[in-house]
């Protein structure tokens, strides 16, 4: 073996050492659970607090009902106040075309949430965050069906990889699924007399990451970009719970691919429609997603608490 | 179409701005490969990374299906090679061994894994 970097760099070493210590806690991040990596997901709500940016994501949606399209242009931030403590904001372009009308664009409403880390067990690939989402009234352009009133939506999100099952089943420990459990509640019941109805809200994200099997299970011969793939299925589905008729589930279901580079990733997925209720057809989505405590490390990437 | 591509255009052009960085370093490939069966046992257990380490906070160990370490405790980043973590092992029987590391990137994000290889088992 050669020498190492250490030789004859003791009080550099000191300096480097005494600044790690105070800044490694909060480096973390990242959709980090122990060895597993989770990628952020393009439907579901992330389980991690992070410095990240959806810049843009694309939505070319399925018909609706009454035939309608609506096309979304997004931009989503998420930033670390402290290591355990984040926020969201969000909002997006939309245009909206339906049969017989002219389309209209606008923007859609303000999005903001604010996410506390439960708990991140390393050794069991666990997550948990509580947040508090809220869609705000009054903050996009009705004609493209901005809601007039405020919604505030409590939730748990987790993620759970397999990577602690036994060895001898290799090719199930990249496994791993991430889920929202939550509920949106209106601060307004009705508008223009139509009732606006509490909902419980789920969804999941079952991923196989390919950067697992190469890291922690075995070397198959994969390398970039095969080897930062992660192939997903998405669901996510609202239920009314109250003001509104029974079986008026909706959702989607969405399979696609993720690539995860060292600063950003591109991920894409189908949007097929869970029943008829939400739609028909098919409809597509891809997002580019900046790491941007990989890009800023030093700065803006960092949680606010240890900028000063 | 073409408002699809402007924007990522646009995404692509706000974030090249960003100044030369490093990120988390993930493992690349390793020797013996992970999940690996060798004839012999080998004297050294090299992993390679996809970003250079910060050579004080990065460790790695061998353990057998015991628990008992059977590295030589001696883990190092090559000074001309910074991506890269070593440490020699005892002479090993056959059996399965455990490789367990943790590093820091020189951007201070720390990561960690495992992977098992076998001896005289392939």
């Amino acid at each position: 073996m050669r020498p190492t970097l250490y030789n004859g760099r003791r009080p550099q070493l000191a300096l480097v050492a005494a600044l790690m210590v105070t800044q490694i806690h909060g480096a973390l991040a990242h959709g980090l659970a122990g060895e597993r990596f989770f990628p952020a997901t393009i439907l579901t709500d992330d389980p991690f607090v992070a410095d990240e940016i959806s810049l843009p994501q694309v939505s070319l949606n399925p018909p609706a009902p009454d035939a309608s399209h609506l096309t979304n242009i997004e931009i989503d931030l998420s930033k670390r106040i402290t290591p355990n403590i984040g926020i969201i904001i969000g909002d997006e372009w939309q245009r909206l075309r339906a049969p017989g009308v002219p389309s209209v664009g606008g923007l859609g409403p303000l999005r903001t949430g604010a996410q506390y880390q439960l708990f991140i067990d390393g050794p069991h690939q666990a997550l948990g965050l509580l947040g508090l989402n809220v869609i705000w009234g009054h903050t996009g352009r009705s004609a493209v069906g901005a809601p007039d009133f405020t919604t505030l939506s409590p939730t748990f999100d987790f993620g759970k990889g397999f990577g602690d099952i036994p060895r001898s089943l290799p090719y199930l420990r990249p496994f791993a699924i991430t889920g929202n459990l939550g509920f949106n509640f209106p601060t307004q019941a009705t508008t223009a007399g139509v009732p606006n109805p509490n909902n419980f809200a789920y969804g999941f994200a079952f991923e196989y990451s390919f950067p697992y099997i190469e890291c922690c299970v075995k070397d198959i011969g994969l390398r970039p970009p095969l080897s930062q793939l992660i192939p997903l299925v998405e669901v996510s589905f609202t239920t009314p719970i109250s003001r509104a008729p029974a079986n008026q589930t909706t959702g989607t279901i969405q399979p696609g691919i993720i690539w995860a580079g060292p600063y950003f990733q591109i991920g894409a997925e189908a949007i097929i429609p869970a029943n008829r209720l939400t739609g028909h057809g098919y409809g597509g989505v891809v997002q580019l997603h900046f790491y941007l405590d990989d890009i800023f490390p030093h700065s803006i990437g960092r949680p606010i608490s240890e900028w000063w | 179409m073409r408002g699809v591509l402007m924007a990522f255009a646009a995404g692509a052009a706000a974030m090249s701005a960003a100044p030369p960085a490093r990120a988390h370093a993930f493992l690349d490939h390793a020797s013996p490969p992970v999940g690996s069966s060798v004839p012999a046992a080998p004297p050294v257990v090299t992993l390679w990374f996809t970003q250079d380490l910060e050579p004080g906070f990065s460790r790695v160990t061998v353990t057998d299906e015991a628990g008992k370490q059977v590295d030589l405790g001696n883990a190092q980043v090559p000074r001309d090679s910074p991506a890269e973590l070593q440490i020699g092992l005892k002479p090993l029987p056959p059996g399965t061994y455990l490789v367990s590391w943790h590093v820091v990137s020189v951007d201070t994000h720390p990561t960690e894994g495992t992977f098992t290889f076998e001896v005289g088992q392939g």
